[in-house]
């Protein structure tokens, strides 16, 4: 809420100036019937702490961190959410007052895009690279036929004619026969 | 006294160290056997030497001398007795010193072995090795003395870090380094076969048991990693996508596409050069693992520019990758294979798709985890990197790398005709497409729960089938069924060995989808005597204590019944465990576990001013023992085809290549 007025200045979103306006409805409606509001579970909390990280202790969730700290951010995620605030509006409170390394996921936004690209980039890059390699290997194939008696061997072992199933068997049987 | 004699065999070590890489390299050099063999005898000396080092430590740790700094910061005078000695590793320092020893033992252990062969390799083994180990020396000897004095002389020490008091933590270590280390001695034969120039494929049968150890002991630190965290750090799972978690999970990765890729070499003589670039990386990934486990700079580019030893890691991995990639050049022409891929349907192009899923998500593991930094040198800001963004990024190529696993034992080298492989394939799509149909109508409906069920249904199938055929035509010459199934694992344990390590990858497969898509949780404050529900499971809340534990301790101890569908099956005690002197705080849960599910409850909150209501976090975690009991199939596995067939050993040398084609994968 603290920087409601810079966003009024500034940000000429109609959007944002509707649910700043909701939000003090919303206030004031608590305020009103506070007495008959849902308290909020530890559930509701843990939910939200979630997608969030303890900025002090290293790569902790804040919903199992047991530090005071993370005890007192709770305790204000749960102010908020009585309040009325969303999931998102509290994480993107926290975001601003200590850093997107607070969130879970960041934002998908600015570089942080890269998460999202790079691994289907990396697989459809890569694979086009694999692909043509693969291909590279095989292309000289009818001169290596020749070349390599085992495969000749390999081939000559299956009758075409005969089940698929049972070349299978024959290799099994083919190792018992050589270790026996 | 003895912080000075210990320090003084860390200096002998390395100068020993420097004389093993000198002489090796001039007696290599100049023809000159005996310098060889005096560098290998400096080599093993260097043992003994860093054994009485270590113990000089463990004396100063266990006679509680605070004047050496060490000391003073990983204990305290009531630290118990044995946590005394495993502080050994508990700071950073301490774990180097009993790195070196480690790897000191590893390079002995190869210096002792009988050599053959391969005895051209000695000369570059003493030199790689004896240089990797002359880094660490170094950095122990001149930059992270674990024998510095302080100033004056304290009466109390600091004390073990909490976390690093739980059993799980005190094996967890020396297994992860064990793996690392023992990925060094490969290295070392693929570079001392590059620089010698005998490149076929002796390195890889030397070493292959190495690897395989190697593996083992990594896989091993993993699980109980995974372990410990499930039982310590209090959260309801066992791996969070840290970034210490995955520097060790990255070596790994890139070991097991080469476990995979080397079979492709010894079988058909292809891809020496793919191999080379596998262990290269493994190497390096070795080494940066090593630093990040220890120092944990992820987390910020300052704290990187903080650790003192940073710079010389990374100066020593970028020497020896310059180093290696400069040899693998020199020798390319001789690393290229006259063979060829003859089909795109066969075991070894099965292999190098392996080898390619397993690359991609080692390269996505890679910049997720180094993300933090590289986002605060591009933006300024530090960004974090949750599980739920590796989840997205992976759980697809993990389920494309099972179905790999399933299918590929049906391949055969050269080449399989599609017809075969759809024949083979026919019957188990279609029972396992009816196994997910019987779940979906049971109730889950989870489309990724589906398509995770059936790819580790479908896999589970076609590995299970394996042992069956293997078993089965053994049984048609006469053996009875365990005779036939025991020999079919004795007889190749390569191979049987692998499937059953597929196994237990399928077995965890299934734990993580349980607890991946099925985990329900709740968390309620109680008074006492008042209960909540999660499933069929009740827990009734009946009353808290506080009471002293060893050292700083001090344990909140609270007494759950547990009662599944209105029937008593146990009482459990989830604790807080604070240690006094740092104030940290650990929730420690406790847990009634069976096949199908763990009913899993954390002690959130208690406080003495309202002492008769306590906060509660439970989970309902189905299938976490899969993961477990998979780990453990893992294992045995892993042990079935590291074991040595005598048979095989005695047959190996005189033994034509040709003979070996077919006998074994």
């Amino acid at each position: 809420m603290k920087k409601s007025a810079d966003h009024l200045l500034f940000v000429f979103s109609a959007n944002r100036v509707y649910k700043q306006l909701w939000l003090v409805i919303l206030l004031l409606l608590v305020a009103q019937t506070a007495v008959a509001q849902q308290p909020v579970t530890d559930d509701q909390v843990n939910e939200v702490a979630k997608g969030l990280y303890c900025p002090v202790c290293e790569s902790t969730p804040l919903d199992v961190c047991p530090t005071q700290a993370c005890m007192d951010w709770r305790a204000q995620i749960r102010d908020l959410l009585a309040q009325g605030e969303t999931e998102e509006q509290i994480q993107a409170y926290f975001a601003q007052r200590f850093g997107d390394g607070v969130l879970a996921e960041p934002p998908r936004r600015g570089a942080n895009l890269i998460l999202w690209f790079f691994p289907v980039v990396a697989v459809v890059v890569g694979g086009f690279f694999f692909s043509r390699y693969l291909r590279g290997l095989k292309l000289q194939q009818p001169a290596v036929v020749a070349a390599e008696p085992n495969l000749r061997e390999e081939t000559a072992v299956l009758p075409p004619t005969q089940a698929p199933q049972s070349d299978y068997i024959a290799r099994i049987e083919a190792e018992l026969r050589g270790e026996s | 006294m003895l912080a000075d004699f210990g320090h003084f065999t860390l200096l002998i070590a390395f100068l020993v160290s420097l004389y093993a890489v000198v002489a090796a390299g001039f007696g290599s050099w100049q023809k000159r056997p005996l310098f060889i063999a005096s560098a290998r005898n400096a080599t093993i000396v260097t043992l003994p030497l860093l054994l009485l080092a270590g113990g000089s430590m463990i004396a100063l740790l266990l006679s509680g001398d605070f004047s050496v700094e060490y000391v003073w910061r990983v204990s305290s005078l009531e630290t118990p007795t044995i946590l005394k000695v495993t502080a050994l590793w508990g700071g950073q320092a301490g774990s180097l010193l009993f790195w070196n020893m480690l790897l000191a033992i590893f390079l002995a252990a190869a210096m002792l072995r009988k050599w053959g062969e391969e005895q051209v390799f000695m000369p570059y083994v003493i030199m790689v090795g004896s240089f990797t180990q002359l880094f660490f020396l170094g950095l122990s000897t001149f930059i992270e003395n674990p024998f510095a004095r302080l100033d004056f002389v304290p009466p109390d020490g600091n004390g073990l870090s909490p976390l690093l008091r739980h059993p799980g933590m005190i094996i967890h270590p020396p297994m992860l380094y064990l793996g690392f280390i023992g990925f060094i001695v490969p290295y070392i034969f693929a570079m001392a076969a590059l620089i010698s120039g005998k490149l076929d494929d002796e390195w890889i049968r030397t070493t292959r048991r190495w690897t395989l150890v190697a593996w083992l002991f990594l896989s091993l630190g993993l699980i109980l990693g995974g372990r410990w965290a499930y039982d310590v750090l209090g959260w309801g799972g066992y791996w969070g996508w840290d970034p210490v978690e995955n520097a060790s999970l990255m070596p790994w990765l890139s070991g097991t596409a080469f476990l995979h890729s080397v079979m492709i070499q010894e079988k058909r003589n292809m891809f020496k050069m793919w191999n080379m670039f596998l262990i290269i990386l493994t190497y390096c990934l070795v080494i940066l693992g090593t630093f990040i486990v220890r120092t944990g700079v992820i987390s910020s580019v300052h704290s990187f520019a903080r650790s003192d030893i940073g710079p010389y890691f990374f100066g020593f991995i970028a020497f020896m990758f310059i180093f290696s990639a400069f040899w693998v050049s020199k020798r390319r022409d001789e690393l290229s294979s006259p063979n060829h891929l003859t089909s795109f349907l066969s075991r070894e192009a099965a292999f190098l798709y392996n080898n390619f899923v397993i690359l991609a998500i080692l390269a996505i593991v890679f910049l997720f985890t180094y993300y933090p930094i590289i986002s605060e040198l591009i933006t300024g800001e530090k960004g974090f990197v949750g599980p739920t963004v590796y989840e997205q990024a992976l759980a697809p190529l993990f389920a494309v790398l099972l179905l790999l696993m399933g299918v590929a034992p049906l391949t055969m080298w050269y080449r399989t005709s599609i017809e075969r492989l759809q024949m083979s394939l026919r019957w188990p799509v279609v029972a396992t497409a009816v196994f997910t149909l019987i779940l979906f109508l049971l109730g889950i409906h989870s489309v990724g729960a589906l398509i995770g069920l059936f790819v580790v249904t479908f896999a589970a199938v076609l590995t299970l089938l394996e042992f069956w055929k293997g078993t089965r035509a053994r049984m048609g010459r006469g053996e009875n069924a365990w005779q036939a199934f025991s020999n079919l694992l004795a007889r190749n344990r390569r191979r049987y060995g692998g499937y059953w390590i597929h196994m237990g990858v399928i077995v965890m497969g299934f734990g993580v989808i349980g607890v991946e898509i099925f985990q329900q949780e709740t968390q309620m404050r109680l008074q006492q005597g008042e209960s909540l529900s999660l499933g069929n499971y009740t827990m009734v809340f009946n009353g808290v204590e506080r009471y002293a534990g060893p050292d700083d301790l001090v344990v909140t101890e609270a007494t759950v019944d547990v009662l599944k569908n209105g029937r008593l099956v146990k009482t459990i005690h989830p604790q807080i465990e604070l240690y006094t002197r740092t104030q940290q705080p650990m929730t420690i849960p406790d847990l009634r576990a069976t096949i199908s599910e763990d009913f899993y409850v954390l002690l959130v909150n208690w406080e003495p001013t309202t002492a008769d209501a306590a906060t509660f976090r439970v989970f309902l975690n189905p299938l976490v023992n899969w993961v477990w009991a998979g780990g453990f199939i893992f294992v045995i596995g892993t042990l079935i085809a590291a074991w040595p067939d005598p048979r095989k050993e005695r047959q190996r040398v005189p033994q034509p290549r040709r003979a070996a084609i077919g006998a074994a994968d």
